[in-house]
C-alpha cells in the first residue's frame, strides 16, 4: 500500500500566507480523499501544492520519494493535476489534446511508442465515456464535457497520484455520480486519489476519507460521517445543519438555514 | 454513438494527412507566389523568362539574368524569410503568453528592435567589440529580447491578465517610439534618411550578404521551435495543466521568448518594422490547421511567407514604375485580415 506523507508544510503567494504548519495523517493508495470546506479554507491552494504548481516548506513524500525537490518532469511520472477551470477557445480535438499530455514529457521507454499512446488515449476515452468525442474540438464541447476531457488528460498518463480540484463543479447530476464513480475506479487501481470538493452530500456517499479545512488549518479528518459531523459545519461554514440517514440508510446532509438567523 | 478503437484511430489519422495536404497546399501557394514575386516589377518579364533565368540561366539574355538573379530573387527570398521569421515568432508569442493578441509589432517588439537599430545608426552605440552591420543587428536583438523580457515579467504580475499584456504592449510601442523619436531629432540627416528605412519596413536591402544571415538565423532557430512542438501544444491547455504533464514551463518559455527575439530582431534588422505579419499569419495558420503545434508553426511559418510574398507582389503592383515600402503594404492589408479573422471567430 504507497502513501503519501504531507507534514509540516507552509504555502502561500507573496504577501500572503495560506497554510502554515499544515500536517495530514497519510493519505493511502486505494482510498479517495476529499478536501472539503469553506470559501478561502486553503483546499485548492492545497492541492495545488501537491501537484507541484506553489513553492512550499515543508515535506511531501510519496513512499520514499521528496516530491518537493523532484523536476517538474520527474514529478509528472507520479502526480497529476486536474484544474479547476480550463481554457475554451482551443482548436484542438479531445484525442489530439489527450495524446498532447502524454507527449509533454517523456513516459517510461516501453509506453513511448505511437501506436501504444494511441490505444492509451481511447482507452482512457472509452473508460470516461467520451470516445464519441474524441475528434470533436474541444471548443466547441459544452462545459461539461469539457471537464470531462480534462479528466481524461489527467488521468491518461497514469499518475499514482491523481489529484482533482473541484471535478464536478460544471457537471449536472448524472455526470457528478459519473465522475465520482470514475474516482472510485481509479483508486481502486491502486492510485491515491485526492478531490476538492463543495458538495458535502457527495463527500459523505463517496469519499473514503474526508478531509474538512478552514482558514488553512485542519479541523477534522476521517470517515466522512466522523469528519463532517453538524457541529464542524456549523463551526466552518456558520450554517445550522442535520445530517440524518435516508431510506436507503445513506447518509445526507440538510441545511436548516444560517446560524444567525432564526429558522 | 461510441465511436470504436479503430474508427477514431483512423479519423486521428484522416485529420493527420489532411493536416499534411493543407501544409503542402500552403507550401505550393508559398512557391508560385515567391515566382510571380520575381517576375513583378518595373522592367516586367513574363513568367516563363523568369523559371528560364532560375533554372537554366545561359538559356536568357544577361540583362535578364541579372534583374532576376541580382534584384528579384534577393528581394523575394528576403520577403520569403521576413515573413517566416514574424509568423513563427508571432505564433510561439501567442501561445507562450497565452494571448491571441501577441505579435512581436501589437506588443513592442518590433520597436525595441527598431529603437536598438537607431541606436546603432544615429548614435553608433552598440557593445564593445561590434562593429559594422552588425551593430544594427546585435542592437535589434538586444532591444527585441529586453522587450520581451519585460512583457514576460509584467504578465507574471498577478492579476495582469491577458487584457493587462496587450495593454504593456501598447505602453511598449509608444514608450519606444518616443525614444525613436527622440533618436530622430538629434540625427544627422544622412542618418535620418537611412533610418526611414526602419519606420517604413522595406526589402529593398536585400541583397546576397544578409540573405544569408537571416537564413542562418532562421534555420538555426526554427528546428528548435518544432521540436519544442509537444510542449507548447501542451501549454494551450492552460500552465497548470502542462506543468502537471511535467512541462518546465519556465524553461519553455525562457527559450521560447530567446527564439522570439532573435527571429524578430533578424527580421526588423533587414527589413524594418513590418505590421501584422506576426498577427495575421498564425491566425491563417490556426484557422486552417488548429492549434496542434507540430502543424500550425510550419503552417504560421508558410502563411506568413505567402502574406509577405503577396505583399511584396502588391507592393510592386500598385504604383507603375514604383515600389511602395512593403511595410506600408502588410498594415493595408493587415488590418481588415485580421478584422476579418476576429469577426469570424465571434461568429463561430
Amino acid at each position: 500500500m504507497a502513501t503519501l506523507r504531507i507534514s509540516d508544510i507552509h504555502v502561500g503567494y507573496p504577501r500572503k500566507k495560506v497554510i502554515t504548519g499544515l500536517t495530514l495523517p497519510p493519505l493511502i493508495s486505494g482510498e479517495v480523499t476529499v478536501l472539503t470546506g469553506p470559501n478561502a479554507a486553503g483546499k485548492s491552494t492545497l492541492l495545488r501544492a501537491l501537484a507541484g504548481l506553489l513553492r512550499i516548506k515543508g515535506s511531501i513524500r510519496y513512499e520514499d520519494q521528496e516530491l518537493t525537490t523532484l523536476s517538474a518532469q520527474k514529478r509528472a511520472t507520479i502526480v497529476s493535476f486536474m484544474p479547476q477551470s480550463v481554457p475554451t477557445d482551443i482548436n484542438l480535438s479531445v484525442m489530439e489534446a489527450v495524446i498532447s499530455a502524454l507527449k509533454a514529457s517523456p513516459l517510461d521507454a516501453a509506453s513511448s511508442s505511437n501506436e501504444h499512446l494511441h490505444q492509451r488515449a481511447v482507452a482512457v476515452l472509452e473508460r470516461i465515456g467520451i470516445s464519441h468525442l474524441a475528434l470533436e474540438p474541444l471548443s466547441q464541447l459544452s462545459g461539461g464535457q469539457r471537464q470531462l476531457a480534462s479528466l481524461a488528460r489527467s488521468v491518461v498518463r497514469e499518475p499514482n497520484v491523481l489529484l482533482l480540484d473541484e471535478p464536478t463543479s460544471a457537471l449536472d447530476l448524472r455526470h457528478q455520480l459519473k465522475v465520482m464513480r470514475l474516482a472510485r475506479s481509479f483508486a481502486q487501481d491502486g492510485r491515491i486519489v485526492v478531490m476538492v470538493l463543495h458538495d458535502l452530500n457527495l463527500a459523505l456517499r463517496w469519499a473514503d476519507q474526508a478531509i474538512v479545512m478552514d482558514k488553512g488549518a485542519l479541523v477534522s479528518q476521517g470517515q466522512p460521517t466522523a469528519a463532517i459531523t453538524p457541529a464542524v459545519v456549523e463551526q466552518v461554514y456558520g450554517v445550522r445543519v442535520r445530517v440524518e440517514n435516508c431510506s436507503l440508510g445513506l447518509p445526507n446532509l440538510i441545511v436548516d438555514g444560517e446560524l444567525q438567523q432564526p429558522i | 454513438m461510441a465511436l470504436d478503437i479503430n474508427e477514431i484511430r483512423k479519423g486521428y489519422r484522416q485529420q493527420f494527412i489532411r493536416r499534411i495536404v493543407l501544409l503542402c497546399a500552403l507550401g505550393i501557394a508559398t512557391l508560385v507566389s515567391f515566382f510571380i514575386d520575381m517576375a513583378v516589377g518595373p522592367s516586367m518579364l513574363d513568367f516563363s523568362q523568369v523559371i528560364r533565368a532560375v533554372f537554366s540561366p545561359d538559356t536568357v539574355e544577361l540583362a535578364e539574368k541579372v534583374i532576376v538573379w541580382e534584384v528579384r530573387m534577393p528581394y523575394a527570398i528576403m520577403a520569403l524569410l521576413v515573413g517566416a521569421c514574424l509568423s513563427l515568432a508571432g505564433c510561439e508569442m501567442q501561445t507562450v503568453m497565452n494571448n491571441a493578441m501577441a505579435s512581436p509589432f501589437t506588443l513592442g517588439i518590433s520597436a525595441a528592435a527598431s529603437f536598438g537599430a537607431a541606436l546603432a545608426i544615429v548614435i553608433g552605440l552598440s557593445l564593445p567589440g561590434v562593429g559594422g552591420d552588425w551593430m544594427v543587428v546585435v542592437n535589434a536583438f538586444l532591444f527585441a529580447f529586453g522587450a520581451t523580457l519585460l512583457l514576460q515579467l509584467l504578465s507574471s504580475i498577478r492579476g495582469s491578465g491577458p487584457e493587462g499584456l496587450v495593454l504593456f504592449g501598447i505602453a511598449l510601442v509608444f514608450l519606444f517610439n518616443a525614444f525613436t523619436g527622440i533618436m530622430q531629432y538629434i540625427a544627422t540627416v544622412e542618418a535620418l534618411q537611412q533610418f526611414v528605412f526602419w519606420t517604413l519596413g522595406s526589402l529593398s536591402k536585400a541583397n546576397w550578404d544578409n540573405i544569408p544571415l537571416l537564413a542562418i538565423l532562421f534555420l538555426s532557430t526554427a528546428p528548435f521551435s518544432l521540436a519544442s512542438a509537444w510542449q507548447l501544444t501542451a501549454l494551450r491547455l492552460g500552465e497548470d495543466s502542462a506543468r502537471s504533464f511535467g512541462v518546465p514551463i519556465r524553461r519553455l518559455r525562457f527559450l521560447s521568448l530567446l527564439r522570439i527575439s532573435l527571429l524578430t530582431a533578424g527580421a526588423v534588422a533587414f527589413a524594418g518594422i513590418i505590421g501584422f505579419i506576426g498577427l495575421v499569419g498564425p491566425h491563417i495558420a490556426k484557422l486552417l490547421i488548429g492549434e496542434d503545434h507540430r502543424f500550425s508553426l510550419p503552417a504560421s511559418i508558410l502563411s506568413g511567407a505567402l502574406i509577405m510574398s503577396l505583399a511584396s507582389i502588391l507592393s510592386k503592383s500598385v504604383v507603375t514604375g514604383a515600389i511602395v515600402p512593403v511595410g506600408i503594404v502588410t498594415s493595408l492589408i493587415g488590418v481588415p485580415v485580421f478584422v476579418a479573422l476576429i469577426l469570424n471567430r465571434k461568429k463561430r
